[in-house]
């Protein structure tokens, strides 16, 4: 039985509104250069790649439904009150094995020593062979390094294959689109005669797939990335941050769009006292210091839940809606750069002749400014968009350690963060769930970083970056 | 010149106001001051007398907006809204919700946040301008497109790490400063170098970035273009116009940012326990003392606007072109 | 750089890594390094110093060296036993009947009228220096009229130049106990006193009626104008407190910073316009006869408190058990506390740098916190605890003590779901209590320090029973010598008893899904709730988290909205009462905002109660508490929980090291070794310089290439 948040919703939303530019992209030849700009930059595409891989675990950590129970004796059909996600599904092995608590990366045996009963009854402390990790080892001392190295090949063997035939399928794509043998558009991509850098990308791929179902295979015999304090994978962990992390980057942007485009357009085009007001409202905002705006505002929506806890019955609800909360608390903070930049072009356009020739001709203003203003604003407002992306991404770590991030119990990199923090003052040091949290945050923020970059380059280099806080 | 600072002060008030009201609105319309005291007096036994005495005290027992009890002037002046909004316009932050004076403790913890601001802002600047100064000129040379795939690379990772890498290796592997904690007067230098040495190392990526495009900037302009025709070296070039011209964007950027520099930071104060308007505000947050809060929103917009007007103002002393309007 | 500072620098640098220099990394000033100071950290800022209204142990750890209650702990005998302090013996109660007629110590309650607790305090004890005594020549005090000019430059108590002293008197006590009473004050325990203390609430109440004004600016009301009935003086040194009925434990009570003298000038001094602005408040600056005084009130940073030069010294106990003698805590016996000049703690909010600092020596004691666990202790192979290699080195000590404390997970009571009387609630909260794995939450989440409770009373405390007799039968079976868990499929069966076979309810099918209220965020709360789900979800229960922020969390529970709830309590006292009254019917949550959290009402548990209550301890009432824990395991209102155990840590330096969990004054028995600390600590936290040395060399490295290329475009430029 599926299940729709209202961040999923939204996310689909956000899907159809990238369909739908992308239609509108292709019909435009004036939009399609800059983006074959964009396409040139090898930087980029490789970033895009990357990209391409977080949004898809995004995306299957964003469809939800009630998994069917197995009752046989039930002729009715039964769900469970879980809520699963298609990446929970996939990763089902990660997400169960749980062991008691942490294990380094790869280990076989726990990270402390614990009361074990002997079978003649007697007690003494060591460290217990993990319930999943490394559990298919008898003599785990003498045969782990042979057995990493030997699944670590396989691993490998088999995403070079995935890789080989994932090239294949591309490159029989690319030779049918023009037309030419796949030899000639082998050849092309290896003497690096294409446009688009599609050797980078095959590269940036393989690299990808060959460690990723490395890691995969690895995974389902051992904890790779070790395991927390309750026991969970932190791989899996890792995984499902991605889709908090994504939320925050495009949600908030997605959220406060309506507000910045119509705000900042009016007090472009109208002037006068609209474009007081405006600038009246986004002044104010933008005058209180963000983290304050956002500890106020999450302390009321706790509030808010509190009086209506009867709407919020399961911990994914409760979850969902303090990170949208979050997303719109952000994007309130947010909108009022986008508003400046809008207002700032639309103050030019409006002296253009075809807008003055619009208006003279007695068009209405909602006419002028959705059929002449707003696609000519287009491209700042998707180049602020990835600008944006990764800052939030960064912004929400340092808000879970205020403790007004998303929910405590959601899976995101800030969470993990700061619990990692007390883990570093272990003796032996606990260092693989921050290590995680950085590889893939800083993953996800290099690529939106590069692929940004090249974008706002094609677009408008004129518009500078402005330095976060 | 006057007239034109008083009519941007002027402009200010009414951005004063609506502070005010959304902060009124955020922090006594959504939890009741029963709340509050619930939270400030919690102990093993809290009778409702003792809630009521702690509102009285603070003068949160009186109604919202409107006093209907009252008479003449006081229907509006015996109000919460008037007590503790109005009187914020005149900087007088009252009590905290655990009964310390705001203003009191706002004037002392001030001064460890700008022991750690202003020598990060100062270095920083030096720092990061030699830097991006060394990018732009070896623009387009292998070095340039490595520094600049390292500050990206610098940028992309999460502040959060480098405080905490930093405290793990420098305090607690090498020995080399206290782990966290302040000090006042000349002690306050071992405290403060890792704050700084942290905050100098986070914001080292964008602001190179950023730095080197302005300079980058100013060397294509024809001024510049010019004075290399001219056959001056290009360390002249640099230094003469180059740096020049690109520190009036720059410095005038940092206008903006200095009246913020008495708030402090507030993750990297916190988590060095250095005792300044930063973790002050985190405290308050965590422990939900509203006034404090409160007081600190409000302080911080202000502080905001005056670094605008600064700005306005800079801008118009930088470039005599821009008209004072 | 020329080559001869490059040189310079160098050789300077090397000649640092070769001696020993004093530790870069000392958070305090050198000068102090040589000090007889003691150091110690505090996580929270106290936010009542002032002794009538503070209850709570951080506080206590300030205000426990600063004032003296009339009785105090032994130091060293277990179970606690009170001795005086500046009493000069022990009050014992006499009992009155109706007629005055005095009756004997075993009578039952309902007989008992009246109770008189006749207490002579020490003569010569003096107050600490204080501006609130001072006088001028002609005898009149210095600081009791100030003007709004008077108080211009002063900011501080410190910024008041002149002090004075006065001796304590009967007096002081009494007025303190009429600050009980004082409506402006609060004292969270004048609700419970005005139960006993003879006219304790009609003086509230006189003083509400007649002192509206008073109170609501926080202005002075002279106490010693008003009579309380329950308190007389007989002279300059006695005093005697009248009770309504029969309360022992009212003794334990006189051990409290709540029954400390309060001297009326310091009162009046504090109560002056203009001195609360300035945050010169009793709740700021305390004001005692004890060891010791604060001298700096900083909340921001630190607290310090220093040797009171008035105290008329104690005498460090000759007797203990005999496990003391072993231990070396009799070393000092005899000798004049306190033996500290100084004690210094600093603020350490978080748990880590703390932990660290003491490592480095810059904590004398330290407790120990989850993720530092295993770097501290590991059990050996005979299963006992053990400091590790690395804290033995260090010469580092470990003390451990069963806290008199409870940490447990309440039903509310009147839930329709678990609460309630019913059968079938009562199966569904055993099957609970048997699935949630205490042993694993205590090893996991507090690393084994803790005792999984079999009821309410914790280890140490009267009425508590061990072994096989003491275990709750319905959660536990004796085996091989010790407690065993029941095993899951007997909550299983509970469950079906119960009418939730796996955890679905048999009518509608539907599975079962409770709710756990809690203000808990943070890192860990996500670890543990994690836990919590996993623990029902053995019986097929759903577990939902409803985390709300701690106002709301207190209303829900006054409202009694919530369904389950983790809580604890931590003991006033040594004694059953103070454990058992937290499941007392009239104690209640909803409504009576009694600490009976759990709203847990059982009427034989009531009457047991009120007979327990003002027995002395003997067989007798050891049978009743057996009865009433007995009742309480089998309705299963808690899931018991735990008994947290407290480690702490004692650098080599730190004598005299006893856990003394009921004690507040424990400052003034220990001693430290200054010169050995200032020896490791300079051993232990020698700077590394390698990675400077190291950075500045990549630095002039990476240098050579852009030099170079520099100078090949500065050559391409000229040409």
């Amino acid at each position: 039985m599926p299940v729709v948040f209202i961040t999923d919703a939204l996310i689909f939303l956000l899907l159809f509104m990238v369909c739908l530019f992308i239609w509108y992209t292709l019909k435009h030849e004036y939009l399609r250069i800059p983006w074959r700009q964009v396409g040139k930059n090898s930087l980029a595409m490789s970033a895009a790649v990357v990209l391409l891989f977080y949004i898809a675990v995004g995306l299957l950590d964003t469809i939800h439904f009630h998994p069917r129970l197995n009752n046989i004796d039930q002729k009715e059909i039964k769900y469970s009150t879980d809520i699963l996600s298609l990446l929970d599904v996939l990763t089902e092995k990660l997400r169960s094995r749980v062991e008691r608590t942490y294990s380094a990366p790869f280990a076989t045996h726990a990270y402390a020593k614990e009361a074990i009963d002997l079978p003649e009854g007697r007690q003494i402390r060591d460290y217990p062979r993990l319930y999943y990790g490394g559990s298919h080892l008898q003599y785990p001392g003498k045969e782990i390094a042979q057995d990493i190295l030997g699944k670590t090949i396989t691993g490998m063997v088999m995403g070079i294959i995935t890789w080989l035939f994932i090239s294949m399928v591309i490159i029989i794509i690319l030779s049918r689109i023009r037309r030419c043998s796949m030899t000639t558009e082998f050849k092309l991509i290896i003497r690096r005669q294409h446009l688009i850098p599609w050797h980078v990308i095959l590269i940036t791929l393989g690299c990808i797939l060959i460690s990723g179902v490395t890691l995969a295979y690895l995974s389902s015999y051992y904890h790779v990335l070790g395991t927390d304090k309750v026991g969970q994978d932190v791989l899996y962990q890792s995984l499902k941050s991605v889709r908090t992390g994504l939320l925050i980057g495009t949600l908030t942007t997605l959220v406060m769009l309506p507000f910045a485009l119509a705000m900042g357009i009016m007090a472009g085009y109208f002037s006068g006292w609209v474009d007081d007001i405006i600038q009246y409202i986004y002044t104010t905002l933008n005058s209180i210091p963000g983290v304050l705006l956002i500890a106020a505002a999450i302390l009321m929506l706790e509030v808010y839940m509190t009086n209506h806890a009867a709407d919020f019955t399961s911990i994914e609800q409760r979850a969902d809606m303090r990170l949208l909360f979050l997303c719109m608390i952000l994007g309130i903070m947010s909108w009022t750069g986008l508003c400046r930049l809008l207002r700032g072009e639309t103050l030019k356009l409006r002296e253009i002749d075809y807008v003055q020739a619009a208006q003279a001709f007695g068009v209405n203003h909602v006419t002028i400014m959705t059929r002449h203003v707003l696609p000519n604003v287009m491209h700042i407002v998707m180049i602020s968009i990835v600008l944006d992306f990764s800052g939030l991404v960064l912004v929400e770590a340092v808000l879970a350690y205020i403790s007004i991030g998303v929910d405590p119990s959601m899976i995101s990199w800030g969470n993990m963060i700061n619990s990692a923090r007390l883990e570093m003052a272990r003796e032996p040091i606990v260092w693989w769930s921050l290590g995680a949290a950085f590889i893939f945050m800083l993953g996800l923020v290099l690529a939106a970083n590069l692929f940004a970059d090249a974008v706002r380059d094609a677009f408008d280099p004129r518009i500078r970056t402005i330095p976060a806080g | 010149m006057i007239n034109y600072i008083l009519r941007r002060i002027a402009y200010a008030l009414p951005i004063l106001i609506g502070i005010n009201i959304i902060t009124f609105v955020l922090f006594f319309v959504v939890n009741t001051p029963d709340d509050m005291a619930r939270m400030q007096l919690g102990q093993k036994r809290v009778t409702q007398e003792a809630i009521d005495k702690w509102k009285r005290e603070r003068g949160y027992d009186m109604p919202v907006l409107w006093n209907s009890q009252a008479k003449g002037m006081k229907k509006i002046t015996d109000s919460i809204f008037f007590q503790n909004s109005i009187k914020l316009f005149v900087f007088d932050f009252g009590q905290s919700d655990n009964g310390r004076d705001i203003s009191n403790d706002i004037s002392q913890r001030m001064w460890p946040s700008l022991a750690i601001t202003v020598p990060a802002l100062i270095l920083g600047l030096i720092a990061y301008i030699t830097f991006a100064l060394t990018l732009a000129f070896f623009r387009a040379s292998y070095i340039d497109v490595w520094g600049v795939v390292i500050c990206v690379i610098m940028m992309s990772i999460s502040g959060m790490f480098y405080i905490i890498g930093g405290q793990f290796i420098i305090g607690k592997l090498f020995n080399l400063v206290p782990i966290s904690g302040y000090d006042s007067g000349v002690n306050a230098i071992k405290f403060v170098t890792l704050p700084v040495i942290v905050g100098l190392i986070g914001g080292i990526g964008s602001s190179t970035r950023w730095y080197r495009t302005i300079f980058l900037e100013e060397m294509g302009k024809d001024f510049v273009r010019t004075a290399r025709a001219k056959g001056l070296s290009e360390k002249v070039v640099l230094y003469r116009h180059v740096l020049r011209n690109g520190l009036i964007p720059i410095l005038t950027g940092v206008v903006v940012v200095l009246p913020m520099l008495f708030i402090g930071s507030l993750v990297t104060e916190s988590f060095f326990a250095v005792p300044g308007l930063g973790s002050y505000t985190i405290d308050a947050i965590n422990s939900q003392d509203f006034a404090i809060v409160r007081s600190m929103v409000y302080l911080g917009s202000v502080l905001y606007i005056i670094g605008l007007i600064l700005t306005d103002i800079s801008y118009t002393i930088a470039d005599p072109r821009i008209r004072l309007e | 750089m020329n080559r001869f500072a490059l040189y310079w620098i160098l050789s300077t640098l090397i000649l640092f890594t070769g001696c020993n220099i004093s530790p870069w990394n000392n958070p305090y000033p050198d000068s102090q390094s040589k000090d007889n100071i003691y150091y110690d950290s505090f996580e929270e800022r106290p936010k009542h110093l002032d002794p009538v209204s503070s209850y709570s142990g951080n506080e206590y750890v300030f205000l426990g060296q600063i004032y003296e209650p009339v009785l105090q702990y032994h130091f060293l005998k277990r179970p606690y036993e009170l001795i005086p302090l500046t009493a000069t013996a022990v009050p014992q109660a006499e009992y009155y009947d109706n007629a005055g007629n005095m009756l004997d110590a075993d009578t039952p309650p309902e007989s008992v009228h009246r109770v008189v607790y006749r207490i002579t305090i020490k003569s010569g004890i003096l107050y600490q220096p204080h501006p609130a005594f001072a006088r001028d020549k002609r005898g009149k005090y210095r600081y009791h009229h100030l003007s709004k000019d008077d108080l211009e430059k002063i900011h501080a108590l410190s910024d008041f130049s002149e002090t004075g002293t006065r001796e304590l008197t009967a007096e002081d006590y009494v007025y303190q106990i009429k600050r009980l009473a004082h409506p402006g004050v609060h004292s969270p325990i004048a609700g419970l006193m005005s139960k006993y203390i003879h006219g304790l609430q009609e003086l509230s109440e006189e003083l509400t009626n007649k002192h509206k004004n008073e109170i609501d600016k926080n202005n002075f009301i002279d106490l010693r104008n008003h009579h309380l009935s329950g308190v007389r003086i007989l002279d300059r040194y006695t005093f005697e407190i009248t009770l309504k009925e029969k309360y022992p434990q009212f003794r334990y009570w006189l051990s409290m910073p709540f029954f400390a003298p309060m001297p009326w000038e310091a009162d009046f001094f504090y109560s002056q316009p203009g001195m609360e602005e300035k945050n010169i408040t009793l709740n700021w600056y305390p004001v005692g006869t004890g060891p010791y005084m604060l001298t700096e009130n900083n909340p921001n940073r630190r607290m310090v408190l220093k040797r009171n030069p008035n105290f008329r010294g104690e005498l460090y106990p000759d007797k203990g058990g005999p496990e003391d003698e072993v231990n070396g805590l009799l070393q000092d016996a005899g000798q004049t506390m306190p033996f500290i000049d100084t004690a210094i703690f600093s603020l350490e909010r978080e748990s880590i740098p703390a932990w660290n600092k003491f490592l480095q020596g810059y904590y004398d004691t330290s407790g120990i916190v989850s993720d530092s666990f295993d770097q501290a202790v590991t059990f050996n192979t005979k299963g006992e605890l053990e400091l590790t290699e690395q804290m033995r080195n260090k010469g580092i000590k470990l003390t451990t003590a069963v806290m008199s404390s409870t940490f447990y997970m309440g039903f509310n009571m009147r839930d329709e779901v678990v609460g309630g009387d019913s059968e079938r609630a009562r199966l569904l909260r055993r099957a609970i209590s048997i699935v949630v794995d205490y042993e694993e939450y205590i090893s996991i989440f507090t690393n084994g320090r803790g005792v999984p409770a079999q009821g309410p009373i914790p280890p140490g405390i009267f009425g508590y029973s061990e072994g096989s007799d003491g275990i709750n039968p319905y959660v536990y079976t004796w085996r091989k010598g010790r407690a065993e868990r029941r095993n899951i499929r007997e909550a299983q069966e509970l469950m079906i008893a119960a009418g939730y076979p796996d955890g679905r309810e048999v009518q509608s099918g539907q599975s079962l899904i409770l709710y756990l209220d809690t203000p808990a965020t943070g890192p860990d709360a996500k670890a543990i709730f994690d836990w919590f789900r996993k623990q029902f979800s053995k019986l097929g229960i759903t577990l939902v988290i409803r985390a709300t922020d701690y106002n709301r969390f207190q209303e829900k529970m006054l409202k009694g909205t919530e369904q389950i709830f983790m809580w604890g309590w931590n003991a006033d006292y040594p004694d059953p009462e103070n454990f058992l009254f937290l499941l007392y019917g009239p104690n209640a949550k909803v409504g009576l905002n009694g600490e009976n959290a759990a709203n847990y009402e059982n009427e034989e548990f009531d009457y047991l109660f009120n007979q327990m209550k003002s027995m002395s301890n003997g067989p007798e009432r050891q049978a009743i508490v057996d009865r009433m824990i007995d009742i309480a395991r089998r309705d299963a209102p808690w899931l018991w929980g735990f008994h947290p155990v407290a480690f702490t840590l004692h650098h080599r330096w730190f004598k005299n090291a006893k856990p003394a969990l009921m004690l507040n004054n424990t400052l003034k028995y220990i001693r430290i070794d200054p010169e050995t600390r200032n020896k490791l600590r300079t051993q232990w936290n020698q700077p590394v310089f390698w990675p400077i040395i190291l950075l500045l060399l990549i630095l002039l490295i990476s240098i050579i290439p852009a030099y170079i290329s520099y100078k090949r475009r500065e050559q391409s430029s000229a040409l």
